[in-house]
């Protein structure tokens, strides 16, 4: 019953939240297109569906999403689970937190594999490049991004560096490998950053950050709190980037050896060749005489 | 009827595939890393559950209604050829989608008891409120002028690094001037804005664009508005903080 009431109070804030576009649309179709709207039975289900649709999961993210983030955070920083039987330490070291990097690098892998907006994307990008992109190597590339953001991410935390160093020196990283990278990839490479988080690890993500920043002595979650985010959407600009490059450098040295080879065996054949007109000539001069 | 059901089911199954991997992610942690057993997980089963429907009737709904008319708008603005209707267009898009966006709620609330336990704002249910729909709005409005600015780029054919690299600039000036407490919401903001609505029909008004503009590839052309909607939220986010304190 508390559930219901709880639902009906979130569906009427989500009312609210849904209204702009609600009226965007409208605006448009009937001022400027001046065309009814088509099937707007089946439109207007669509939106009583999305409204009680983002209820349910507003009020799923704070029952389940938010709670697990912090949850998790909690538990994997707790002293008892670091340092059984020991006193508690005042001195924080960054190296007691491994379990909370490795947590974060497998909640941002995973989560990006099984994306369907970056499978999406992934396989635009393969038919674009012909083929010299691989779908699934993509994909795995942007979630190992993702992976060593949310990690890094956590680490940053953990220390307690301003976020700006980091996140400075990554667009830094992204500068310089715009210009060595092959210019296809470039817009790509970017929007790979937005794309990569969803709707279901945004919220999970921000939790264990804030988790994170109000359990580990010292911290405040105002200012080490968020961040996560903005490492996992930086870190697969560079990962793709620099898949891109690998691919570029893997082909350039195939053609290159292709050469090679192509020279030897040019070499080798002129050889035969030589030697067949030396045994042709001594012949030859064995006939003459 | 049958089909609507299928498309629905699809649509669950959908949702269950985005939760899977964290469900399996943090059982592993819980049971063979922690080993304990889960704190209140009569509750949290109950909130997945909601979580997984609740994005399921969303998508489903996103796609009988507002998919399939937010595209045929973008693609008649694309090629009805005026320039100022199709830029407004753009703009509302940016913004509408953005307003609406599920995780920007969730993460803008949060900040918002953040900040207000952190002291920045007072801790009154009014003053988070009016804090957290700032922080959406501010973000709708740089993610509309972000589709603005990718629009025109690709209208006129700009070359995409030159943008960006002139946005990262902008970002650090502007982390040198802003509040040190809003940085971290800031640059989150830039990734939080961009999933379930906003990417698809952004992702729909841009190759609609590059399609119908001659000597533009929808491919090279096309993908990029993403990028810029990731990077104004950033920038203008940082003022919000400034503009508060």
């Amino acid at each position: 019953m508390d559930l219901f009431v709880e639902f009906l109070a979130t569906l009427k804030n989500t009312v609210v939240d849904v209204l702009p576009i609600l009226s965007i649309i409208l605006g448009f179709q009937l001022l400027v297109i001046r065309k009814p709207i088509p099937h707007i039975k089946q439109v207007g289900f669509g939106f009583i569906y999305v409204l009680i649709g983002l209820a349910l999961f507003l009020l799923g993210l704070e029952k389940a999403l938010f709670p697990l983030g912090k949850m998790m955070a909690e538990q994997l920083t707790a002293p008892e689970f670091i340092h059984p039987g020991e006193q508690i330490l005042t001195v924080i070291r960054w190296s007691d937190y491994t379990w909370v990097y490795i947590f974060a690098a497998a909640i941002g892998f995973s989560t990006t594999i099984a994306e369907p907006s970056l499978i999406a994307v992934a396989i635009k990008a393969e038919e674009v490049s012909g083929g010299a992109i691989n779908a699934n190597s993509l994909r795995i590339s942007v979630a190992i991004g993702v992976a060593i953001g949310i990690a890094l991410g956590s680490f940053r935390i953990v220390a307690g560096h301003p976020i700006h160093y980091y996140i400075i020196s990554g667009y830094i990283i992204v500068v310089i490998q715009t210009f060595f990278c092959p210019k296809l990839i470039v817009p790509l490479a970017y929007d790979s950053g937005g794309v990569t988080t969803s709707t279901v690890t945004v919220p999970l993500v921000a939790a264990l950050g804030l988790g994170l920043a109000s359990t580990i002595p010292g911290r405040s979650p105002l200012i080490d709190g968020f961040g996560l985010i903005a490492f996992a959407s930086l870190c697969p600009i560079i990962a793709v980037m620099a898949y891109a490059q690998i691919t570029q450098a893997k082909a350039h040295h195939i053609e290159r050896s292709a050469v090679k080879r192509k020279r030897r065996k040019v070499n080798k054949l002129n050889l035969i060749q030589k030697k067949q007109e030396q045994i042709n000539s001594s012949q030859q001069n064995k006939q003459d005489r | 009827m049958n089909q609507q059901f299928l498309v629905f089911l699809k649509a669950l199954l959908g949702s269950c595939k985005d939760l899977l991997p964290i469900i399996l992610v943090i059982a592993f942690f819980q049971f063979a890393v922690l080993q304990q057993p889960m704190p209140n997980i009569g509750d949290i089963l109950v909130g997945l559950a909601l979580v997984v429907l609740g994005l399921t009737f969303f998508i489903y709904g996103l796609e009988m209604g507002l998919f399939p008319i937010g595209e045929s708008m973008a693609q008649a603005f694309a090629k009805k050829g005026s320039i100022s209707w199709l830029l407004t267009f753009a703009f509302c898009l940016g913004f509408g989608t953005t307003v609406a966006e599920p995780s920007l709620i969730a993460v803008a609330k949060e900040a918002a008891s953040v900040a207000a336990s952190g002291g920045m704002i007072s801790d009154t249910l009014e003053s988070q409120l009016s804090y957290a729909n700032g922080l959406r709005f501010t973000v709708a409005f740089a993610v509309g002028l972000a589709i603005v600015i990718g629009v025109l780029r690709i209208i006129r054919g700009w070359p995409i690094q030159y943008l960006i690299l002139g946005g990262y600039v902008f970002v650090v000036l502007m982390t040198m001037i802003a509040p040190s407490w809003i940085i971290g919401i800031a640059y989150d903001s830039g990734g939080v804005t961009t999933s379930t609505i906003t990417v698809p029909l952004v992702t729909a008004l841009g190759v609609g664009l590059a399609s119908a503009i001659k000597g533009r590839n929808p491919m090279i052309d096309g993908f990029g508005l993403i990028a810029f909607a990731s990077l104004t939220p950033m920038i203008f986010v940082m003022i919000y903080g400034m503009v508060l304190s």
